[in-house]
């Protein structure tokens, strides 16, 4: 249960990006409480993925403001102006929020191990030992312990995909974003990462941030549900209403499409 | 005359500088033309399932390929002592640099999806008719930034020219520098002109590349 | 054909020699070059102007002008004023050499670098690994097989450009041929066991960069370890073994 600390985990306010005449995100605000598990649907192009990867630096914002547990991250306002917040300080919150790829994106020079106690070690500073007992016990959680020293390049898809779920977590986030993590993994190994997932939602507080298709898993664990359209969220609702009444008529057309 | 740049010896070198660059020239094109056609024909030739004829075609284009230039120049030089220096040194850059060419065009034409083969063959097209109207067509815009890249190669080799006596750039500003004891104008432009040739040259080729891409 | 092959014995020592300064030229022109290529090719994808813009137009500059007008500016032009520097002809090829092919070099360090897949470099930030961090733990070991192909190129073109060191009065490979020549009085037989010599001489390189291009595919978890590849005996593949 989330403590009584009501700062919201993630705040974007009027936030607007575009990649050259493409925009993709205009104005847009909203809220993430500590310890809520937000699903984002909708079409491609509709600007979900675009928040995650603003909220891991990999794309900047054009304008507006994102803070995370309440403090400025990337921009901040500074004598009435936007101005750019310098790399030291947006490293320090960069550490506290944590991502799963679609493509995995393990290391393949270093063994699963060396993966997972990489930045633990040298980001966080934690002591070679630390850093590996923690990386066997999220192992054994993924259920990969007897993988410790396996090349990442002999793992399944799914396989590699847990890993990376361990290597995210080993940074002790505060916040776990999730870009499609299933979609690039054949049909039979995706059962075993949403396990993974639902087990980490249940066991943890962490703020998640989850965008996929697999409707199931997103009414299973998701307290909101935010459907995107051309870059605004349209409608927002929990996971049982908006999934068996959608009031908007786009998210019912999406809807209507993908189940 | 100790100072460290005359204007005049520069003035001086430049006209025979530019003849000796007409020379380069003259030499890179002549070589590339002998290098991409006798290249094209050497990449046809090891596609053959003949062994006999590929093992020593093979290993004569990797002997070629791997040994230097300057050395075959000169041992070409001293053997054909009847042919104009100039042509020998024409002829030996064309088969070096073919060897280097005949690895484009086999890049170049492995690149052509084997779906065209295979759309040959459905319309039972003879390999003659294949080749010459499908394959190559596609095969060649392949290879034309590789050819450019070795055309800029070749021209600025051309220098070992001068140890087989021909009065290319680099030669005429070693003449000049030995005569007149003043090497610095000499062989700085020397350089310089061969970077104001190379350089757009290539930005040409890189351009290229990027259309054809 | 005797009495040329014991010409050839006689001027053994001289071919050892010969060997000996191709040799010094090339693993130390080589060395020089690599050491060039990476500080250029890093330079150039520099996020300041000032490391870039000056990383690129030396790069030009020594692509650009010709490998011969660069090692005789060396031997030529630097002793006079206002340099008054006087390198020995082993510097001055080496230096060459190593300008000449560390610039070409360099774009390979600069292209392989760019072909690492972007997931690597997003997963890098989504972990915080700052940026020489970044390079050193997770781009580069995986750019490095990329770049081994291209240097071995590099390396045998190296090689060949050595030879003009016969020039500058050095006493490498090329100048052990005119030596053989003039003690046979038989071109063809003095070139061709030159150029043979040459063609070892790449052929050995060749055959130890395929070993450690080898070697860093296996690092990246592309290919068989090179103790495989180089195993006299057929690596058990599971299916039995027929025999006669």
């Amino acid at each position: 249960m989330p403590d009584n600390d009501t700062t919201p985990a993630i705040e974007f306010q009027g936030v607007g990006k575009r990649f050259g005449d493409n925009v993709v995100l205009d104005g847009l605000d909203f809220t993430v409480a500590k310890g809520d598990r937000v699903t984002l649907i909708g079409p491609s192009g509709s600007g979900k993925t675009t928040i995650l990867r603003l909220l891991m630096t990999l794309e900047e914002a054009n304008d507006g403001l994102i803070l995370v547990d309440g403090q400025p991250y990337t921009h901040e306002i500074r004598g009435g102006k936007r101005v750019a917040i310098p790399e030291k300080r947006r490293s320090l919150v960069r550490r506290r929020v944590g991502m799963v790829f679609q493509q995995f994106n393990l290391f393949p020079n270093m063994s699963v191990l060396e993966n997972i106690v990489e930045a633990p070690i040298h980001v966080l500073g934690i002591s070679r030992e630390d850093a590996v007992a923690r990386a066997e016990d999220l192992l054994d959680k993924v259920g990969l312990a007897d993988k410790r020293d396996a090349r990442c390049t002999q793992l399944s898809g799914g396989q590699q995909q847990r890993v990376a779920i361990a290597r995210a977590l080993a940074m002790e986030p505060e916040i776990l974003l999730l870009d499609e993590v299933t979609s690039a993994l054949d049909p039979e190994l995706v059962a075993d990462v949403l396990g993974v997932l639902r087990n980490i939602a249940e066991t943890t507080d962490i703020t998640m941030l989850i965008v996929t298709h697999e409707m199931q898993f997103a009414r299973e664990v998701s307290n909101r549900v935010l459907m995107f359209d051309g870059g605004k969220i349209i409608e927002e609702a929990e996971p049982e209403a908006i999934f068996t009444s959608p009031q908007h008529d786009r998210t019912q057309e999406f809807l209507r499409a993908i189940l | 005359m100790n100072d460290f740049w005359n204007w005049d010896h520069a003035a001086a070198v430049l006209p025979q500088l530019i003849e000796g660059l007409g020379i380069t020239v003259l030499a890179t094109v002549v070589g590339m033309v002998i290098a991409a056609i006798l290249g094209l024909v050497v990449a046809i030739v090891r596609r053959s399932r003949v062994r006999a004829v590929t093992l020593p075609v093979g290993f004569l284009v990797e002997f070629i390929r791997s040994t230097p230039l300057l050395v075959q120049l000169v041992f070409a030089n001293l053997l054909f002592t009847q042919f104009p220096s100039l042509a020998v040194g024409c002829v030996v850059l064309g088969i070096h640099y073919a060897t280097y060419m005949s690895e484009v065009y086999r890049a170049g034409i492995d690149a052509v999806p084997g779906g065209q083969w295979e759309a040959a063959v459905a319309l039972d097209l003879p390999r003659s008719r294949t080749w010459r109207a499908v394959i190559l067509p596609q095969a060649i815009r392949n290879t034309l930034p590789g050819l450019g890249n070795y055309a800029i190669s070749m021209f600025k080799e051309t220098p070992f020219l001068a140890f087989i006596y021909v009065v290319e750039m680099y030669a005429a500003a070693q003449a000049y520098g030995g005569a007149n004891f003043r090497y610095i104008e000499a062989i700085t432009l020397a350089g310089l002109l061969f970077l104001l040739v190379s350089y757009p040259t290539s930005l040409l080729v890189r351009r290229m590349e990027n259309r054809l891409a | 054909m005797s009495d040329k092959i014991n010409k050839l014995v006689d001027l053994l020592p001289q071919l050892g020699q010969g060997i000996l300064v191709t040799l010094e030229l090339t693993i130390a022109g080589a060395a020089l070059a690599l050491v060039i290529a990476f500080i250029l090719g890093l330079g150039s994808r520099a996020r300041t102007r000032w490391a870039r813009v000056p990383s690129r137009v030396v790069v030009e500059f020594f692509r650009g002008t010709s490998l011969v007008v660069q090692i005789f500016w060396l031997y030529y032009v630097l002793p006079l004023p206002p340099f008054y520097v006087e390198l020995d002809p082993l510097a001055c090829g080496i230096i060459a050499l190593g300008l000449n092919y560390g610039a070409y070099a360099a774009e390979v360090v600069r292209g392989s670098i760019n072909s690492v897949p972007t997931g690597q470099w997003e997963a890098a930030t989504a972990l915080d690994l700052g940026g020489v961090h970044r390079l050193r733990r997770v781009i580069l070991p995986q750019a490095w097989p990329l770049m081994m192909p291209m240097f071995t190129n590099l390396l045998i073109q190296l090689v060949k450009g050595s030879a003009l060191a016969a020039y500058i009065t050095l006493h490498d490979l090329n100048f052990f041929i005119g030596e053989l020549r003039k003690g046979t009085t038989d071109t063809v037989f003095a070139y061709t066991v030159g150029l043979l010599l040459y063609f070892v001489f790449a052929y050995a390189l060749t055959l130890i960069m395929n070993a450690f291009e080898a070697r860093a595919k296996n690092k990246v978890g592309q290919g068989p370890s090179l103790r495989e590849v180089l195993r006299v005996a057929p690596v058990q593949t599971g299916a039995a073994e027929v025999r006669s």
